[in-house]
């Protein structure tokens, strides 16, 4: 989130998209209903009518996968009618750079294409620099090539009605939608914008994403209280683990990996490919540095290029994501696999591929609170011949979120410690304990070896105790990181220093542990205002609740509302003040040429209106991989920067076979893939069973009445469940036919107290084109009454 | 740890002004009533927060010896302010649920079942695995370039783990045994 759960309170218009906050994040609601009690405004947009939507002042019916289509009809009637925030939009955004005359849009399709790659050169799509290297602007948003004017022609073509011919919303409401969106982009109002995985899960997820930020700076909606886009996490801690870098592609602080790419051979070369020449990430070799420091400690010297190829170097071009793993393990290259509470027999995409998959493993080691359908694959309630699977399975067992000590960070990135209750159950150990006890092995194992290949092992570094039970505060210590010398914390990340003087394991929590006192820790809850609890806890980077909130205030410095004031320049004090932790450099005044760029971490400091991501500069709908239509925007279908994985994991279905589309979805009683929830007799006795929605019109097709056994089905599998005849299900009128949807949970298996169909072994194996997320948020299916 | 204990201080007041009068003159009842007290009247509560969604809404846990007494929501969180939904009220059960696994299993090749094992046993399995894998697969030059790397373990899971450790999970799997596939939730 760029700004907070307590914050949604501030909104004078939410619009929840793809989510479904009354029931996957309950407690939110608090806050969004104390916006409705002051007057605000809430739409709900989703394919299924939810109990958000129960509780929206306006709900819009959405076919799964069509949010782009959506969104940029609203961007269309704001810039047609002239509603956006004209002041915020010339100043803090990128509206006025000019593009280079080599981009182009035709038919779909940008400039550039390389059609036997899938992918784009992104070159095409430049700024226009003079001589001096400096951008090329029109302040006067008026030249044909500026951002401005190109983003005009290109949502010219979202129509209201080819929209809602391609969504299926209603004319009426999805006009009143709009016009109260759009409302927010007079000075002083603030709309937000609430977006999960119904946003996310799709071929054009990353796409779908930046239209709603696209929306939000046109209407002056970033860095304000009350505003922002707010990505509402589903786990715990899915913040914290992206922070840090459990992603093959990032390590801690969203840095890159390297690779064998020519520009990586040396520690030099690979820090200026992945150093910008402006914005704030120019500081990004001190974070680097510092970062393996954590990692080498005094083995990471100027001299070993600070342990640079210590690290692994990714083959250049791979890739190593979710799905591709699975790929590589049904083709036999993966030997062994560790699963830290990982369930993806019920949670990964085409769950039933990814099954099979799991017997060509040597061995697996599953680490998890309850016996999960992935660690017990192998046996006869899973379907299968144990005989013949030849895995090799070790089964570690957690200890639960209150047997143990350490923080988490939710998803309005608040590092909230959490202190140990009870000891862990039985012979159950912490998870910081099992990764302790394993690296003291290893370390043992390798200490004596000479083997070039070991010294990574050798050279880590691993002080927290030598007792099996480490010491939670030394690696607290380490996460925020020390002066290397004088051990002496170090205050903020602005320290960090790339000499190899300091370390710190993740640059964007440091700070949160200066001196002697661990500020996740704090529990003042004292509002000292606008609600931010600068007291409460600890949020990165730098305490700062609201992202980017340099743009709450105008071009002299003055908040833009004076009931929503951020920060504002105090020119007697000569620096920034307010209800928040400046986003920008304290002390910088209006003499300052850069004193109006509130992005700080952007070269230019400007929001991107216009931002080169693999598919393109501008959000441009595609047809989900598997939908009922062909694309009405353009002879394009599906989004051209996909890339493919294994076919065999990934059968297409065709609408002749299966007329109907499907999405997945959450419920409160239950979490993720059920591990947890079905394993508790209330939970499990709250919702017992899977079951699919399926409208009144569809089950009198289908001769299905309300509770009957059905069978779901798709190119990849089938399920049983029950069927839940429901009106909050409704046919789709589209342009040229009528199409019906459904929708499921996706929590059950065949563990736990209770069990049911898994809705994966439905989805799809394919994924968006930047993030490779799987498409389960669409797709089709057939369902039929069961005999 | 400083937080406020109001709730907790209310009851106590309450369930002494209760025995106050129990204890004129019924003394073979004392005991008895001694038990109805308010299961968590002497106990310290320790707050956490719900290991769910990612609202992160503060819960307060009691327990004694090796039961959990009693869980609520924690009035003091700016979030939640002592509610909680379905999921975070019957966060007990994730500590009391029998289908908890509490000793370390380990499952043969070819075996049809699960066999309970030491941890010793256990991470001494997982150590070798490791280490044998890694060692056979592992790459250390390229092209005459350094690339420490195995693309033959891979790695899975997080958001359901504190950030140290998943600091620790990342400083091993990554810089120091060299595993590439290295994923969790955030992807899918």
């Amino acid at each position: 989130m760029t700004n907070h759960w307590n914050d949604l309170k501030h909104a004078d218009v939410l619009m929840i998209i793809g989510a479904n906050p009354a029931e996957n994040h309950p407690i939110s609601f608090k806050w969004i209903l104390k916006a409705l009690e002051k007057g605000g405004k809430l739409i709900s947009v989703d394919p299924r009518f939810t109990r958000t939507s129960q509780m929206a002042n306006v709900y819009g019916q959405l076919r799964s996968g069509t949010d782009i289509a959506f969104i940029g009809g609203m961007i269309n009637y704001i810039l047609e009618n002239e509603l956006f925030h004209k002041e915020y939009v010339a100043a803090y955004t990128n509206a006025s750079y000019i593009v280079e005359d080599t981009y182009s849009f035709n038919d779909g399709m940008f400039s550039g294409y390389d059609i036997g790659k899938r992918s784009y050169d992104k070159t095409k799509w430049a700024f226009k620099k003079d001589k001096e290297g400096k951008t090329l602007k029109d302040p006067t948003l008026k030249d044909p090539k500026c951002v401005f004017q190109l983003m005009k022609k290109h949502f010219s073509r979202y129509d209201i009605d080819t929209v809602i011919g391609v969504t299926g919303t209603a004319k009426e409401t999805y006009l009143d939608i709009c016009k109260t969106y759009a409302s927010t982009g007079e000075v002083g109002k603030a709309g937000t914008i609430l977006y999960a995985m119904g946003g996310t899960q799709h071929t054009v997820g990353t796409q779908n994403i930046r239209s709603y930020a696209i929306l939000q700076l046109l209407l002056g909606n970033i860095g304000i209280s009350g505003g922002g886009v707010n990505a509402l996490r589903g786990e715990s801690n899915v913040q914290g683990s992206t922070d840090f870098g459990l992603l093959y592609d990032n390590v801690p602080g969203y840095m890159q990996v390297p690779t064998t790419a020519e520009t990586d051979f040396t520690y030099q070369g690979f820090l200026d490919r992945i150093t910008p020449k402006e914005g704030y990430w120019v500081n990004k070799p001190k974070f680097y540095t510092s970062m393996m420091k954590s990692f080498y400690g005094d083995n990471a010297t100027k001299g070993n290029e600070f342990g640079y190829h210590y690290l692994p170097k990714l083959a250049a071009g791979k890739n190593y994501s979710f799905m591709r793993l699975f790929d590589a393990m049904h083709r036999k290259e993966l030997e062994g696999l560790l699963l830290f509470g990982s369930n993806p027999a019920v949670g990964g995409p085409n769950a039933g591929k990814e099954i099979e998959s799991l017997s060509n493993l040597k061995w697996m080691v599953a680490v998890d609170l309850f016996e999960t359908e992935t660690s017990s694959f192998w046996q006869k309630e899973a379907g299968a011949d144990p005989a013949s699977i030849q895995t090799e399975v070790i089964f570690l067992p957690a200890s639960g979120s209150f047997e143990k000590e350490g923080s988490v960070t939710n998803s309005g990135r608040w590092m909230q410690y959490r202190w140990q209750a009870i000891k862990p159950k039985g012979e159950s150990k912490a998870d910081l304990e099992i990764v302790h006890m394993l690296a003291r092995r290893l370390k043992e194992m390798y200490k004596n070896s000479s083997n070039p290949a070991d010294m990574p092992m050798k050279a880590l570094t691993w002080d927290y105790g030598e007792s099996d039970h480490p010491d939670i505060d030394l690696v607290c210590r380490e996460i925020n990181g020390y002066d290397m010398k004088t051990k002496q914390q170090v205050k903020k990340f602005g320290d960090l220093k790339d000499d190899g003087s300091t370390c710190s394991g993740n640059w964007i929590y440091c700070g949160f542990y200066p001196e002697n006192e661990n500020l996740s820790k704090r529990r003042d809850n004292t509002d000292e205002g606008m609600s931010n609890f600068l007291n409460w806890s600890y949020a990165w980077p730098a305490n700062r609740r609201i992202l980017y909130n340099r743009a709450s205030a105008d071009l002299n410095g003055k908040a833009w509302s004076k009931t929503r004031v951020g920060i504002e320049w105090n020119a007697t004090e000569g620096k920034w003040k307010g209800n928040d932790v400046p986003d920008f450099v304290v002390d910088k005044g209006p003499n300052d040429p850069t004193f109006i760029d509130p992005f700080i971490m952007m070269a230019g400091g400007k929001g991107a209106l216009f931002a080169s991501i693999n598919e393109g500069p501008l959000p441009e709908h595609y047809e989900p991989y598997e939908n009922p239509m062909s694309n009405s925007f353009s002879s394009v279908q599906l989004n051209p920067a996909v890339q493919f994985g294994e076919e065999e994991m990934n059968a297409q279905g065709d609408v002749s076979k299966f007329p109907i589309v499907a999405t997945t979805y959450r419920l409160s009683e239950h979490w993720q893939s059920g591990a947890m929830t079905r394993s508790q007799e209330w939970l499990a006795e709250l919702v017992p069973h899977m079951f699919v929605e399926i409208s009144e019109e569809l089950a009198k097709e289908k001769g299905i009445n309300n509770k009957d056994k059905i069978i779901v089905s798709s190119a990849r599998g089938e399920i049983n469940a029950y069927a839940m005849v429901t009106k909050r299900f409704k046919p789709y009128k589209l342009k040229d036919k009528t199409v019906h949807h459904i929708g499921m949970p996706w929590h059950f298996g065949y563990k736990g107290i209770v069990t049911g169909g898994s809705a994966n072994r439905l989805t799809p194996h394919i994924g968006d084109a930047n993030s490779t997320i799987p498409e389960y948020k669409a797709f089709l299916c057939d369902v039929r009454r069961a005999k | 740890m400083e937080f406020t204990r109001r709730q907790f201080l209310k009851l106590s007041g309450a369930v002494a002004a209760t025995l106050a009068v129990v204890e004129l003159g019924f003394d073979d009842k004392g005991a008895r009533a001694k038990t109805r007290e308010f299961k968590i009247a002497e106990l310290k509560p320790t707050p956490t927060i719900c290991p769910y969604c990612a609202v992160g809404c503060g819960i307060l846990v009691y327990s004694k010896g090796d039961d959990v007494v009693y869980t609520e929501g924690d009035p003091d969180h700016p979030i939640n302010e002592g509610s909680l939904c379905s999921k975070g009220t019957t966060v007990r059960q994730v500590y009391t649920s029998e289908k908890r696994i509490t000793k370390p299993m380990y499952r043969a090749p070819g075996s049809d079942k699960w066999k309970e094992v030491d941890w010793d046993f256990a991470l001494e399995k997982v150590a070798k695995n490791i280490k044998e894998t890694r060692d056979r697969t592992f790459i250390h030059k390229e092209k005459g370039l350094t690339v420490n790397r195995t693309d033959s373990i891979a790695y899975l899971g997080g958001a359901a783990l504190d950030n140290e450790e998943c600091h620790l999970l990342q400083k091993l799997f990554r810089a120091g045994l060299g595993l590439t596939y290295i994923e969790h939730q955030a992807r899918i």
